[in-house]
């Protein structure tokens, strides 16, 4: 070890990060770069929605029903304006509302997975580390909802905190319903995880050490346990993301998730099936795609994470 | 008596499961004064790691203190709980553990989990505390210490490493360290080191020392008095120099036979037959006779012999050569 040659320069972070093995296995990867590439590029252009939109598709004003039912890339017949993606129904641009309904998708996406992270990660640690019957009670609340589709479970919390919404608030409220009914569905594999590697690290010396020099357990469990598993829960919240999505899409898709005043891609997507077999393909082709690009670029990436941050598997 | 740091007193430790109620350390008694280095020994499963976590609270549940007393400088710990335990155990009782891979933190600084113990018993500044730190680093023989603090315990060697865990145990200074195996995962060269450098700031500190090994090479080597420990009990307990040239307890003899010493010559080691009982199976009267060349029916019939402040809990202890007595 290092004890006649001086240390080496101290770096910046980001440049001892670059030099590290988990920006090197990531520039390795062509899948990883790419999906995420389709990510970043999705994330960002659903956070700058207002300024790349070139419509607004929320404002009635500014909505021409003559330009309804434009083809993409053909001058409307009554107006002559030009839509990259076409128009929908009431003449409002399809890119626009992707871009908007993409933002949506991923807040939803991002927060229903938060959520699910902080309760999953919060009950898995409390269980494995105090044991004894608050872990029997978590864990079996955990099994009971495994044995029901997630899917089933978001609709069941959304059907209820939507009946007892008052009918003025439900549009406004949708979206964190949306939110807590996703999050509530996925806590679970969260929880189980956590409370697998906290089981294993409880037990490691470092931790006897902790709890000898006189630390307390919340201090113990934030400090030295929770930093040691988060790396498998990395993995699942990638992994995580692309299900809540698609599970936000498949809520509003069947009607009971982002109201049409908000719509998501999932919306988009319910909208524009209907006019699937009239010949306007591209009002459900393209938010589709999207959605699936999504969906898939998140999985990629949470795929190649998990091979990454798991030395076992390479 | 009065310099005793630790006294045990008939500590009984039982752990109650279906098949009975487990008794893995058994009455056991002994003190350990200021700057001494106590070894214990025995073979896997006489208890001795037990009886030291014990010592420190670190039961795991089911098992726990069902009899006997410990005091620490004066004062009973084994019936405190909580709140009172955990000031007192950091603050007075270092640990040093066996894997020095695993008992530091992964993901946190050398420096943040020495001073993680300082500033949670001492009243003192994070400034200060590190650089209590980087002195204790330096004690220990980590060179470049003030620079090393911010490193990672992967980026240490496994020596290197044991080096910061002695640290971390020294670094509240602590009147009783708890050494449960220390040198169990290193290699021969760097055990001699930790060794040298246990018995060094045992000596220069005052810090007392309970050693727990099987390696009889490390106790004639470090302790000062040794506890033999079978089966949960105390066997002998003596001077080294005593024990490991005239051992009085038929065990200890099995054990000295079959460790290689240098000054024994090059005989043929002995084994000890047989295997250490089982807990849920423990012969009456003396828990070795099964395995005892010198068993009589007075081992099989009477209750097990007490230590009682003698050195050997046994009824035959082996005579010493007559010349060495006279």
């Amino acid at each position: 070890m290092a004890d006649t040659t001086p240390a080496p320069k101290p770096r910046g972070r980001l440049a001892h990060w670059w030099d590290g093995d988990f920006a090197y296995q990531f520039r390795r990867s062509p899948v990883a770069i790419i999906s995420f590439t389709v990510v970043m590029l999705m994330v960002l252009a659903a956070i700058f929605a207002p300024l790349i939109a070139p419509y607004d598709p929320f404002d009635p004003a500014s909505l021409n029903l003559m330009n309804g039912f434009s083809s993409p890339m053909e001058p409307n017949a009554f107006t002559g304006e030009t839509f990259w993606l076409g128009t929908d129904d009431q003449g409002r641009d399809v890119f626009s509302t992707i871009l908007y309904g993409l933002r949506i998708s991923l807040f939803v996406g991002a927060a229903a997975v938060g959520f699910a992270m902080v309760l999953g990660i919060t009950l898995g640690l409390v269980a494995a580390y105090v044991g004894g019957w608050v872990e029997t009670i978590i864990m079996r609340i955990a099994d009971v909802q495994l044995t029901f589709p997630a899917i089933l479970v978001a609709m069941l919390i959304f059907g209820v905190a939507k009946g007892i919404t008052p009918v003025e608030y439900r549009d406004q409220m949708a979206i964190w319903v949306l939110i807590v009914a996703i999050g509530l569905s996925d806590w679970v594999q969260f929880a189980r995880v956590v409370r697998g590697a906290t089981l294993v690290e409880k037990n490691k010396e470092y931790v006897q050490a902790a709890r000898l020099i006189g630390r307390g357990s919340g201090a113990i469990m934030l400090r030295h346990i929770l930093p040691n598993v988060l790396s498998p829960v990395l993995v699942i919240a990638t992994i995580s993301l692309a299900l809540a999505i698609i599970a936000e899409a498949t809520l509003s898709f069947l009607g009971v998730g982002a109201p049409p005043t908000q719509p998501s891609l999932g919306t988009l997507i319910r909208i524009g099936q209907g006019f699937l077999f009239s010949g306007e393909w591209w009002i459900l082709l393209f938010p589709a795609c999207t959605l699936l690009a999504l969906a898939l670029a998140v999985n990629l990436l949470g795929d190649w994470l998990r091979d990454a941050l798991n030395p076992k598997l390479r | 008596m009065s310099e005793a740091v630790l006294s045990i007193r008939n500590l009984t430790v039982e752990i109650p499961t279906r098949g009975g109620i487990l008794r893995p350390v058994d009455q056991i008694n002994y003190d350990i004064n200021r700057g001494e280095i106590l070894g214990i020994v025995g073979e896997s499963g006489a208890g001795k790691s037990m009886a030291g976590n014990a010592v420190i609270g670190l039961l795991n549940r089911p098992a726990k203190i069902t009899g006997g007393e410990i005091w620490l400088n004066g004062t009973r710990i084994d019936q405190l709980e909580g709140e009172d335990m955990r000031r007192l155990r950091g603050k007075h009782i270092g640990m040093v553990f066996q894997d020095p891979l695993t008992s530091l933190n992964p993901l946190l600084r050398i420096g943040d989990q020495l001073t993680e113990t300082m500033l949670e018993h001492l009243d003192i500044s994070r400034d200060k505390a590190r650089k209590r730190a980087a002195a204790a680093l330096d004690e220990v023989g980590i060179p470049a210490a003030a620079q090393r603090l911010d490193s990672y315990p992967h980026e240490f060697s496994g020596g290197m490493r044991q080096r910061v865990v002695i640290a971390l145990a020294l670094c509240a200074e602590p009147s009783l360290i708890i050494a449960d195996e220390p040198t169990t995962a290193l290699d021969v060269s760097v055990q001699a080191q930790i060794i040298a450098l246990l018995k060094r700031l045992c000596r220069d500190r005052g810090t007392a020392v309970m050693l727990i090994t099987h390696d009889m090479g490390v106790i004639a080597e470090t302790a000062d008095r040794v506890a033999v420990m079978y089966a949960g009990r105390l066997a002998e307990l003596g001077n080294v120099r005593d024990v490991v040239t005239h051992p009085e307890h038929p065990y200890t003899d099995g054990l000295m036979g079959s460790t290689p010493l240098a000054s024994k010559g090059l005989k043929r080691l002995r084994q000890i037959s047989g295997s250490m009982p089982r807990l849920t199976a423990m012969p009456e009267g003396c828990a070795f006779h099964p395995r005892c060349e010198f068993a009589q029916d007075i081992c099989r019939a009477e209750p097990r012999p007490k230590l009682n402040g003698g050195r050997s809990a046994c009824h035959f202890p082996i005579q010493q050569p007559a010349e060495e007595t006279a």
